[in-house]
């Protein structure tokens, strides 16, 4: 065995390093460290500085924009960023759609969609749940219907993230009414702003309204929106999630989250000592290092067999409940190393540009809010019971 | 022995469950908690007119109950329903003023029971994570007075309490035990800025900033310097009633958890029948019993004479409550899924409020700690 780094890994961490320490801007670290609210513009900017310099679409093969890493670059990348306090990329054209197109679109989609993801000129969004398909997928209901030369989509999508911002959809729709659940399911690409779309905010328990409801009343979808074959979507849909589930994983900014945690547990004062000198928040703060110490390593070693040819299959079901646990954990402690400062909320405070005085410890203004609203990590992109299942049926063939 | 509540208790909880499931909506609830003062002032004398305070002070100071059971009673039924209204405030600053008053401080009472006076405890500060003595207010002498100065922390209702319980150092050092007093003051007093905000949970707070605050010699609480007795038997019922509205919202989350398990759909079938969610359900469910069972050695020990045995009971009741609440928060988000972290769902706000309870008055590290200090 060889736990180390190579030579050129680790000449790559500092080239990356170095990079990040030139080129994000301190604002937008300073906002992604505090937990406040990010803009479109945020995530714009930070996407552009990235696809200057060639790495945007880091996963991507350098024929087509990519940076064309390896596994492991991507996960020093990733980890610099989230230490760094860049923000996380979003994901549904670069991590999401890019790749589904790259295996499965044809030339024509690629020349056209790819070059935009990377210049920002679309804003793509996620149209995979429903009402009544959430975790059971290949129960979706919203149906495409052939008529000339396009589809005619009608139905309704839920939980689709920062929705109000897309402009394009990436959708499941079911093609075959009469085939088996996961048959009559295609893959297409949605203009969102065309008659018929309606997105609806809903707000979630923290206050914040980043998904939305979609409505979609018959839309035309032209037939060269069809990815790959019709009724074959379930076998690209599920690529994509493959994806979706190894960065949800977040070791990088677990390990950010841990840093503010100590940092904070440094300054608040419990019984005139630090509360990181509280014997029990102490033990709290130790296991969880320790957890996310081994889920990074098993994170390394899942990486080490993908970069020797494997795909991560149910492995990344094993990272994403580990990794959303560790991270609601190390939410967990933020929120109560708060006190009784965990309780004030005042929704400007979520964002950089409140001017007054913190109430309590600055981290304070986020902290309850952020614990609330990533209870949805280990709902979302399958849920952690659907993922114990996944396990349960792979690895363990039961 | 007979767990069961007697006539009269019976009597209070069904009229005030009545009262609150017929005019007490989550719509309602989410309108008033969430809105610009925190409350509604109207429901809060309804609450009075029905009975919830006055059950929480004894006969001898115009109440009609104010024992352990009482006060459980009333904060478990809140909890169900997840009521944002002062009633803690009024527990705390009353029963201070029950336990040391004199009788012309008594007098505040009826303002109090009748949901009249809306009452504050700003004990709380800054840098004092939980700990009672903790205290750097000061109070000074000045002529027959007292003069306060210092900051208080997340005070409930804070902004318009129109009487706080201040707890202010007038001998010692900051974290001494003794010399620790306590003063009735008027929310209106000069000197007093108070910085309000609404709460995560619903509900207000305020930062309160205590510059040169004249009060009288009538304003000081008990004994001069032996206030953190005083102070440890209040929060004490704040603590018990704390655990009862925890055990309330507990019930209504496990309650909807289960009905939402047996309805819920999917893979054709109600996800209930999956063993994973069952024994996660049968958890829950012995948890909450366990809670429930915390809150009962709780009442019961509120009164008992020897300070170990009550203080005990005390810490493992907001101990229990704080860990098993956490828990029924986070399961029960988790079993609904992505509906579970919607405002539109009921459940949201109860899940806010369990994890927040653990906030006030001290949390489960801080209880399970003191539990353990106080000794067999």
């Amino acid at each position: 065995m060889d736990l180390q780094f190579t030579p050129e890994e680790q000449a790559f961490r500092s080239e990356v390093r170095a990079f990040l320490k030139d080129h994000l801007p301190p604002a937008l670290a300073a906002k992604v460290r505090a937990g406040q609210r990010l803009t479109r513009a945020d995530q714009e900017g930070w996407h552009a500085i990235l696809n200057k310099k060639g790495w945007l679409a880091y996963h991507w093969p350098k024929e087509h924009g990519g940076a064309g890493w390896t596994p492991i670059q991507k996960f020093i990348f990733d980890d610099e960023c989230a230490l760094a306090g860049g923000p996380r990329l979003v994901p549904f054209g670069l991590s999401m759609l890019g790749p589904v197109l790259i295996k499965y679109g044809n030339e024509a989609q690629k020349k056209h969609w790819l070059p935009r993801i990377l210049n920002g000129d679309d804003w793509w969004c996620q149209g995979y749940s429903e009402p009544g398909a959430g975790s059971d997928l290949a129960s979706l209901k919203t149906s495409a219907v052939r008529q000339g030369d396009h589809y005619i989509v009608n139905g309704q999508k839920t939980w689709t993230t920062q929705g109000q911002h897309a402009n394009m959809m990436f959708c499941l729709v079911r093609t075959d009414r009469a085939a088996k659940a996961q048959s009559g399911i295609s893959f297409v690409l949605i203009d969102m702003k065309q008659p018929g779309v309606e997105v609806r905010p809903i707000r979630t328990l923290d206050g914040d309204a980043e998904v939305n409801e979609v409505f979609l009343t018959d839309v035309k979808v032209p037939l060269e929106n069809l990815v790959g074959e019709e009724n074959k979507g379930w076998t690209y849909a599920k690529y994509l999630l493959t994806y979706e589930r190894t960065g949800i994983a977040g070791v990088g900014f677990s390990m950010a989250a841990l840093e503010k945690l100590k940092l904070i547990a440094s300054r608040v004062q419990k019984n005139g000592k630090p509360l990181a000198q509280d014997p029990q928040f102490a033990t709290r703060m130790a296991q969880v290092e320790i957890d996310l110490n081994n889920m990074a390593m098993t994170n390394l070693r899942v990486l080490a067999a993908v970069q020797g040819g494997g795909v991560p299959g149910a492995e990344s079901s094993m990272l994403k409940i580990r990794g959303t646990v560790i991270r609601q954990e190390l939410l967990s402690l933020i929120r109560r190393a708060m006190g009784p400062y965990a309780l004030p909320y005042i929704e400007e405070a979520q964002f950089a540009e409140y001017a007054e005085p913190p109430v309590g410890p600055k981290e304070a203004a986020t902290a309850a809010a952020a614990y609330f609203n990533y209870r949805k990590l280990s709902i979302f992109g399958g849920s952690n019971e659907i993922q114990r299942n996944i396990i349960s049926k792979m690895i363990l063939g039961l | 022995m007979n767990f069961e509540l007697d006539a009269d208790r019976r009597m209070l909880a069904d009229a005030l469950g009545r009262y609150l499931s017929e005019q007490y909506s989550a719509e309602y609830r989410n309108q008033t908690a969430y809105g610009s003062t925190g409350h509604s002032a109207e429901t809060y004398a309804k609450l009075a007119e029905i009975g919830a305070i006055g059950a929480l002070f004894p006969e001898a100071v115009g109440g009609f109950g104010g024992e352990g059971v009482d006060i459980g009673v009333v904060f478990e039924t809140l909890g169900h329903h997840l009521v944002a209204e002062p009633l803690l405030g009024a527990l705390l600053v009353g029963r201070a003023i029950t336990e040391a008053g004199s009788a012309a401080q008594r007098e505040r009472l009826e303002g109090i029971v009748a949901g009249e006076t809306l009452c504050a405890l700003a004990h709380d500060e800054p840098d004092n994570h939980y700990e009672l003595n903790r205290v750097a207010t000061t109070a000074s002498k000045s002529g027959d007075g007292w003069v306060l100065n210092g900051a208080k922390a997340v005070v409930l209702f804070g902004d318009q309490a129109q009487l706080l319980l201040v707890s202010a150092r007038t001998a010692g050092a900051v974290g001494d035990e003794a010399g620790i007093s306590l003063f009735l003051v008027p929310g209106d007093a000069a000197g007093i800025t108070a910085r309000g905000y609404g709460r995560i949970d619903g509900g207000h707070a305020a930062e309160l900033v205590l510059t040169d605050v004249r009060v009288g010699a009538d304003a000081l609480l008990g004994m001069e310097g032996a206030g953190h007795a005083l102070l440890e038997r209040i929060v004490g019922f704040g603590l018990l009633a704390l655990s009862a509205e925890s055990l309330g919202a507990m019930e209504r989350a496990k309650g909807d958890t289960l009905e939402y398990l047996r309805t819920r759909k999917q893979f054709g079938v109600p996800i209930g029948s999956f063993q994973a969610l069952q024994h996660r359900m049968a958890d829950m469910l012995l948890e909450v019993e366990q809670a429930r069972s915390a809150v009962i050695n709780a009442a019961a020990a509120i009164d008992d004479d020897d300070r170990v045995a009550r203080e005990k009971a005390l810490s493992a009741a907001k101990y229990s409550v704080g860990k098993i609440g956490t828990l029924i928060a986070e399961e029960a988000i988790q079993m609904h899924g992505g509906i579970g972290v919607t405002w539109e769902l009921p459940l949201a706000h109860y899940a806010k409020r369990l994890v927040m309870i653990d906030h006030q008055l001290g949390d489960m590290d801080h209880h399970l700690a003191r539990w353990m200090a106080l000794g067999a």
